[in-house]
């Protein structure tokens, strides 16, 4: 039941965004979508001025998505190797709520938190105007604190069902701990991490609120952190809130950008799916 | 640590003229009012032995009676369960293993442990003999180590084509070998074995016992087994654990019944608890 509802909605979406989207390609070439380096999708197509190559949102998303992993990837592998292979029971059980409870925060919150918290304190660090107000780096540290449940949370599944036999073969050969954790039970468990990095990458490429609250909504062809930046979901926050007229090419826009979006994050959670499953292979 | 067993290594050779075999016996374990407690509980009391080099000696008993965990404290793996303490002493080469100043891992990478279970690393069969010598520094010559220690485990004829294979995918024989094989690419003094055929079928068992047989020419094996017959095929020693039941305080734990030269201990039993046992009365 269940499953036959998602699989029907996951259907709609696909239906939608092709049939919408086709109506976009018939009007530009896929060719000049994504070669074209500016994304100016507002006015009048005809004008100069109107740009409409998606490599901007592109470099903008995976800028943020970049920034979010340098932050969970660490935190989050160190707080599930900790969880599975040191913490105490009685500290485990205090962890992990906590761990539920940060994966709870509405993603509004997160983004007024980028926003008036971490970017004035990250200005103060780079003095002058160097960051923007709105900017990349800001809204990729949050958007990575958000994500750290989802890495910690299934590497640690992996890891703690990596079988006790292993750890003990790797302690009769005379290996101390932190190597068995390193050298045994990380690689052991190293499908099912990398499963939760990228469902954790799917999760930061798709984020919405913080970007859009935080990052700011210049399509901006740059790999500095500091600057404005606009993301995919970015885009289509501010082209759903602006008054594009249904069948215009910025309304038709949207739907192209979400079929980049769309298959991103599809595409990461086969390959994440592929690595689950072989884990379970392996030891289940 | 290095030191510590350079000193081991220099102290008290026991000897014994008690056995009934012609050659010297010397001491590789010692253990004095050995104990073991899970928690509150007792799983084993007061074991006094010796263990001899290059000898097998098999711990048979019914399940329960604390086998496993009286070989666990010979490595020290007893430290990984929660909640466990061992009292009395365990002298390996007249050292006690469990004294503050000795390090467990030091410890177990010179006394080997085979498990019930095959359980090689999900790795090729080169990486799981390589994986024990590279974490100890070994550069060189890992090829012959990995070569040698498959040899001594009489699995390199079956393996030498497809090294690069994974270990999973071997028998489970061939795995219980290559476990074997791990455990001697460390070279340990003592390689311990707890049921390591109880998961085989008869053949892949046979070459086991066969393959204990000629390792106990350069290492000192003691193995827990519940089938008196390969404790007859293979052991010089046998050691006769049971359980004894204090019904006023209604405890229950592991004791040592009864322990000598296998032929002896299984055609003249001492102890008729030990008679009843080997005959397949009760266990
Ligand atoms: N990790 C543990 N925690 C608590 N009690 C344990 C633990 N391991 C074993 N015991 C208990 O200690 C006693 C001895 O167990 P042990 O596994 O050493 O017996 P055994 O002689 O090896 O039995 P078997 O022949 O079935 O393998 C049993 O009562 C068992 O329940
Ligand atoms: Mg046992």
């Amino acid at each position: 039941m269940c499953g036959s509802i998602s699989i029907l909605t996951t259907l709609g979406i696909i239906y939608v965004l092709f049939s919408e989207g086709i109506n976009f390609f018939s009007q530009i070439s896929i060719i000049e979508f994504f070669t074209d380096t500016a994304w100016r999708p507002f006015g009048d197509p005809e004008n100069d001025a109107f740009r409409i190559g998606v490599a901007p949102l592109v470099v903008g998303t995976l800028l943020v998505t970049v920034i979010a992993l340098s932050v969970a990837v660490p935190l989050g592998l160190a707080t599930a190797i900790y969880l599975s292979e040191y913490a105490s029971k009685r500290i485990k059980r205090k962890v992990k709520p906590v761990l539920e409870i940060l994966a709870g925060i509405p993603t509004v919150v997160l983004g007024y938190f980028a926003l008036t918290l971490v970017t004035p304190f990250i200005r103060n660090i780079f003095p002058g105007d160097t960051i923007d107000i709105f900017n990349a780096l800001s809204a990729g540290l949050v958007v990575g604190i958000m994500i750290i449940p989802t890495v910690a949370s299934i590497s640690e599944d992996s890891l703690s069902a990596v079988p006790q036999s292993l750890r003990n073969a790797s302690y009769s050969l005379g290996l101390p701990k932190s190597s068995t954790v390193l050298r045994v039970v990380f690689p052991a468990a190293l499908s099912g991490i990398i499963s939760s990095i990228l469902l954790a990458m799917g999760r930061a490429i798709g984020e919405t609120m913080i970007v859009a609250i935080a990052a700011g909504n210049l399509p901006s062809m740059t790999l500095n952190p500091g600057s404005q930046v606009q993301t995919m979901t970015g885009y289509i926050v501010q082209a759903v809130g602006g008054e594009a007229s249904r069948g215009s090419l910025t309304y038709n826009s949207i739907f192209a950008v979400g079929i980049i979006l769309f298959l991103m994050t599809f595409i990461l959670n086969i390959i994440a799916n592929y690595f689950t499953k072989r884990f379970r292979e392996v030891y289940e | 640590m290095t030191e510590t067993y350079r000193e081991i290594n220099l102290s008290s050779n026991h000897r014994t003229t008690e056995d009934t075999m012609p050659q010297v016996q010397e001491t590789v374990f010692s253990l004095q009012s050995v104990g073991i407690k899970y928690g509150d509980f007792s799983a084993v009391s007061n074991v006094n032995m010796e263990i001899y080099k290059n000898q097998v000696t098999a711990f048979i008993g019914p399940s329960g009676c604390g086998k496993s965990t009286l070989l666990r404290t010979f490595n020290r793996m007893n430290d990984l369960v929660l909640n466990s303490k061992v009292v009395g002493e365990v002298a390996y080469q007249g050292k006690n293993i469990y004294d503050q100043d000795v390090d467990p891992v030091e410890v177990r990478r010179r006394i080997g442990m085979v498990f019930q279970q095959p359980n090689p690393f999900p790795k090729s069969i080169y990486d799981n003999i390589a994986f024990g010598p590279r974490n100890h520094g070994v550069k060189e010559g890992i090829d012959d180590i990995v070569e040698n220690s498959l040899r001594n485990a009489a699995l390199w004829d079956e393996v030498k084509n497809k090294l690069k294979s994974p270990a999973l995918s071997l028998s489970g024989g061939q795995q219980q070998r290559l476990c074997i094989a791990r455990s001697i690419a460390v070279e340990p003094d003592v390689i311990l074995m707890d049921e390591p055929a109880s998961a085989l079928d008869p053949i892949a068992t046979l070459k086991i016992e066969h393959l204990m047989r000629e390792l106990a020419a350069k290492y000192t094996i003691v193995v827990v087994t519940h089938n008196m017959q390969q404790a007859l095929r293979v052991s010089d020693k046998t050691a006769f654990f049971n359980l004894e039941v204090d019904e006023e305080k209604d405890t229950r734990t592991g004791v040592l019944v009864e322990y000598g030269p296998t032929t002896k201990l299984f055609t003249d039993p001492k102890n008729e608890k030990t008679s009843d046992y080997i005959k397949g009365k009760f266990g």
